[in-house]
């Protein structure tokens, strides 16, 4: 088995989050290991084969300017380029890529094998080592330990993780890997908030079996854009994505078989994306549409598996396989992997702080799908956040926190830590108040340098930078000629919106200033404060805000509590 | 650090004493500029006030009471003036010079006895009460606004809002992704103008401000005609400078009475005349022409053909005088109570109509404020560019949504998937 050896982080799962976390943790000095099942599977793409999109794709760069990963594995994968809202303004304009699975999963081992304070152990984490109610390692199957000042659980789906598909029932987090039951069930033990979500993946089809020739294709961008500004040199070549859809055909199979559903037999109870319906639900909810489009992504460039993207079911094997042959294209197409949806745990994330901790367990850091989001995109943001903080919990740093003003991941985090979830939260530029300054194509200018300023950047990165931020200067004082031309589009674009940007200024100013108005959230706390109600104090408790601007954001607590938490605060100031 | 604010507290001048505050950490050092020195903390001393030229505003009696043992807890200066408008307005012109202080808002020296202990929030909203109820008909509009005739009206409109919001957002998270948007255009101007109008007609209703301090009921006429005579008797009081000397009354007089409920504010005003040689007359002339634009009712004391439109024509001195009954609404004399309680009778009327009977909505100057703010975005809505229309939209939202005390992002949300089958 192992060392008996020492970590400053151990990071466990090797997913997105569980990725991005490890290698945030060691780009700022921290001793990591990255623990996961099986380390074939470390950087997986699980669910469907793209990075990236609307608000997404703002998460994506937001990561690549922290210096993580996804960006630019993305590139090294990239055979599909689609800047989506490209008719629109550059704040709503959405980079998303096809990614080829292998490419993409062997350009996340790369990076990782770079870090030389980064070793990938296998194995499953059993249970947290808790000492003195602090979290000081992790214990494996043979009862050993390894021990930690920091931990960051990245578990994604496998906690408590239970496959459905049709009326068949299976354990686990992805289809043929283990749950990571025993953890569960310590973290059930140890009180910490939890609930259940769902969420499902549509069947695989070989494309051989795919009349492409019937169905209309789409084109990758022809303009080279990238998702990180460090990728040089020629894209992979490109493939063509292909869009069919559903017939009422295919509805009345899926209306038929909706009774082989576990979402409507009552198997799962538990809460699904509202925005990425399965589609049985889309039938069920949305009954008068004649048809749904389905787009035909390529998995890889040497690779025939096909995700079609706009039926994800967890119907049986009979009716997918019906299903599939009533779509124009697909008549004759071959399921390699029927669709399946999956419930698992995930920890109330009013329970973390914004650095991702959880606030009754100094040293435990949570990140990814396990916090109740969905995405690959939304797990890698919060996996950067969390491993930045657990390095800095472990090594005595500076703490890592984006604001709502300052970026995409700081509104997702802020959402997370004092709504909650009640189905898997996406990223969406709606959610975002300063949307018109947090744009995707600036995100290096937005958040590169503070990240400089707490170590979370590599030398390479730091030197690009330099380069960047001279460039930005020149084309400020009009020097565009050596200037790389997205740059020039971002100044304009800043420009063009800075009249709007200003007058949110003062928003963001009394957000930054009630954000200095430290408050008490305890439960003797609250309780002993006049004039706030029973319900107010449930809502407050539960989402514990440490400011007054984050108690004003947790949902259903009105002004009147907001000025009795204010008041309390000043006289005991 | 903490502005320093004033404000006149005492009531609305011309009074014999009007008092001006000054709380915040620049009291000491404004009352200093203008006072020259300030007598020992919590005595009162006659100082002469003056502006930074030199030349005197007033003399005045001063205090200043040091912080936090204040009503405000802060320093706290007080200058009672002589109750004169020119007096008030110059002092307080004075004090806006003064760096780091400015007018405070309404409610501000409240606050800040909220926020410096020397108050808890029961209290506060007792006072506030206290202050704001002051007769039967605010009672009622109160009780309307506690039972939510305000909210319902506001949460219709931000339904509707959040839904046509719920659309732009959709074809900005997911327009390129989905069918929807390339199913149906739409025309966002004229999605968004039935609400603006709905809210501009409430903006058009009386503030429940007017009811707190009365419906404004002008005296205008020419010289001599009896209004200031008219004055006093409607108020039951001599309030009024009373001769029959031509442009005696120069400036312009008020007085606050309750009648039957109602608040209202009598305001006599100077003849109206062609021309005078009298400066001062002049002034006061121009005052009162100004006045009748922000009238409620005037009560026209000259001839029937010149009065303003939709004034109440009244022909005083009908005891000396001789008037066609045809021509006037009324007919009073001093010295007929039953003419003057007959006038009230009528003017009680109008003033009731016009503020509704209480159970109708009257909005907040607060909620006026987001209303208002929430009308300008909306008009500012003009389908060019998709995503500063959807920013003008989120603002809107977001003031109807603080009115309400409600998350508009999270009621946008919920209409975008309840309505629309979107991701992929």
């Amino acid at each position: 088995m192992f060392h008996v050896k020492r970590y400053d982080v151990i990071v466990v799962g090797g997913g997105h989050a569980g990725t991005e976390a490890a290698a945030a943790a060691a780009r700022r000095g921290a001793k990591v290991a990255l623990l996961s099942q099986s380390l074939a599977q470390v950087g997986t793409m699980s669910c469907n084969p793209s990075i990236g999109g609307l608000g997404k794709g703002h998460l994506v760069r937001e990561v690549d300017a922290l210096d993580g990963l996804m960006a630019r594995a993305a590139d090294d994968a990239g055979i599909h380029y689609r800047m989506l809202n490209r008719s629109k303004g550059l704040a709503v304009q959405g980079p998303r890529l096809q990614a080829d699975r292998r490419r993409y999963h062997a350009s996340i081992q790369r990076q990782l094998a770079a870090y030389e304070n980064l070793d990938c152990l296998e194995g499953e984490a059993t249970s947290l080592r808790i000492v003195n109610g602090q979290v000081a390692g992790i214990g494996l199957p043979d009862g050993t330990t390894i021990a930690a000042r920091a931990v960051v659980l990245a578990t994604g789906t496998f906690l408590g993780g239970r496959i459905f598909r049709g009326l068949d029932r299976a354990p686990g987090g992805r289809i043929d890997e283990r749950p990571a039951n025993q953890l569960g069930t310590q973290l059930r033990e140890l009180r910490l908030p939890m609930g259940r979500l769902k969420t499902g993946t549509p069947p695989r089809i070989d494309g051989r079996t795919i009349d492409w020739a019937r169905l209309e294709p789409q084109p990758s961008d022809q303009e080279p854009w990238r998702m990180s500004p460090m990728s040089r040199g020629a894209r992979l070549p490109q493939l063509a994505c292909a869009i069919t859809r559903t017939s009422s055909a295919t509805h009345d199979i899926i209306r038929v078989g909706l009774e082989t559903s576990p979402l409507f037999t009552g198997a799962i109870e538990s809460g699904g994306p509202r925005y990425c319906p399965s589609i049985e639900d889309k039938v069920h909810r949305f009954g008068d549409r004649d048809g749904h489009q389905i787009f035909l992504e390529p998995e890889g460039l040497d690779d025939h598996l096909v995700y079609p993207n706009g039926i994800s079911t967890s119907l049986s094997v009979e009716v997918q396989d019906q299903m599939v042959a009533s779509v124009a294209g697909l008549e004759r197409a071959r399921i390699a992997q029927y669709g399946y949806a999956v419930e698992y745990d995930y920890i109330d994330p009013r329970a973390l702080d914004h650095r991702l901790e959880m606030a009754t367990l100094p040293g435990l850091f949570c990140a990814g799908q396990l916090n109740g989001t969905t995405g690959y995109e939304e797990a890698a943001a919060q996996g950067v956040i969390a491993g930045a903080n657990a390095a800095a919990a472990a090594c005595d740093l500076p703490p890592v926190i984006i604001d709502r003003a300052r970026g995409y991941i700081g509104v997702m985090i802020d959402d997370l830590v004092l709504q909650g979830v009640s189905e898997p939260y996406r990223m969406l530029t709606a959610r975002a108040e300063y949307r018109l300054a947090l744009r995707a194509d600036n995100a290096e200018a937005r958040l590169s340098e503070w990240a400089g300023s707490l170590g979370l950047l590599t030398a390479e990165r730091s030197d690009h930078l330099i380069r960047r931020m001279a460039m930005r200067h020149a084309a400020a004082q009009g020097d565009v000629e050596h200037v790389d031309p997205e740059l020039v589009r971002e100044l304009e674009e800043d420009r063009r919106y800075a009249p709007y940007i200003q007058r949110q200024s003062d928003e963001i100013a009394r957000m930054r200033r009630d954000g200095g108005v430290a408050i008490q959230s305890d439960h003797a706390t609250l309780t002993a404060i006049p004039g706030l109600s029973t319900e107010m104090i449930e809502r407050l408790e539960r989402a514990s805000p440490r400011t007054l601007d984050e108690a004003s954001r947790v949902r259903g607590v009105t002004p009147a509590a907001l000025a009795a938490l204010w008041l309390h605060s000043r006289r005991r100031a | 650090m903490t502005d320093t604010i004033f404000a006149l507290s005492s009531g609305r001048p011309p009074a014999a004493i009007a008092v001006v505050r000054v709380s915040g950490p620049q009291a000491r050092a404004a009352g200093i500029a203008i006072a020259g020195t300030l007598p020992p903390p919590r005595t009162a001393a006659m100082r002469r006030l003056r502006d930074a030229a030199g030349e005197t505003l007033d003399q005045a009696l001063v205090l200043f009471f040091p912080g936090p043992a204040t009503a405000t807890g802060e320093d706290l200066l007080e200058l009672h003036l002589h109750g004169g408008r020119a007096v008030v307005a110059a002092i307080e012109a004075e004090l806006a010079h003064h760096s780091g202080l400015r007018l405070a808002e309404p409610g501000e020296f409240t606050r800040r006895a909220l926020g410096n202990g020397r108050l808890d929030l029961a209290q506060a909203e007792g006072l506030a009460d206290l202050l704001e109820a002051e007769t039967d008909l605010q009672r009622r509009a109160a009780l309307a606004m506690a039972e939510g005739a305000l909210s319902r009206v506001v949460t219709g409109w931000l339904d509707r809002l959040s839904m046509v919001a719920a659309r732009v957002e959709a074809e900005l998270d997911f327009g390129d992704e989905d069918e929807i948007t390339r199913a149906s255009a739409f025309d966002l101007p004229a999605l968004v103008a039935p609400v603006r109008i709905e809210m501009e007609q409430m903006l058009s209703r009386p503030p429940v401000e007017r009811l707190r301090d009365g419906v404004v009921v002008v005296l205008a006429g020419p010289r001599n005609a009896g209004k200031s005579s008219l004055f006093n008797a409607l108020l039951g009081r001599d309030a009024a400078i009373v001769t029959d000397i031509a442009g005696t009354t120069r400036d312009v007089l008020e007085a606050a009475v309750v009648r039957g409920g109602l608040p209202f504010r009598l305001v006599d005003t100077a003849g109206l005349v062609g021309e005078t040689a009298d400066p001062i007359e002049a002034i006061g002339i121009a005052r009162a022409q100004a006045l009748l634009g922000t009238a409620d009712l005037i009560l026209w004391l000259g001839e029937p053909a010149e009065a303003p439109e939709g004034s109440l024509r009244v022909g005083a001195r009908c005891d000396e005088t001789h008037h066609d009954p045809a021509s006037f609404h009324h007919l009073v004399s001093i010295h007929d109570p039953a003419s003057i309680d007959a006038l009230w009778e009528t003017v009680s009327k109008r003033a009731r109509a016009m503020l509704g009977d209480g159970g109708s909505i009257m909005p907040h100057d607060r909620h006026r404020r987001l209303i208002a703010e929430a009308i300008v975005e909306l008009e500012a809505i003009n389908g060019n560019d998709i995503l500063l229309d959807a920013e003008r939209l989120r603002v809107v939202n977001s003031r109807l949504g603080t009115l309400l005390g409600r998350d508009a992002t999270e009621m946008m949300l919920d209409a975008l998937f309840g309505r629309f089958c979107l991701g992929k």
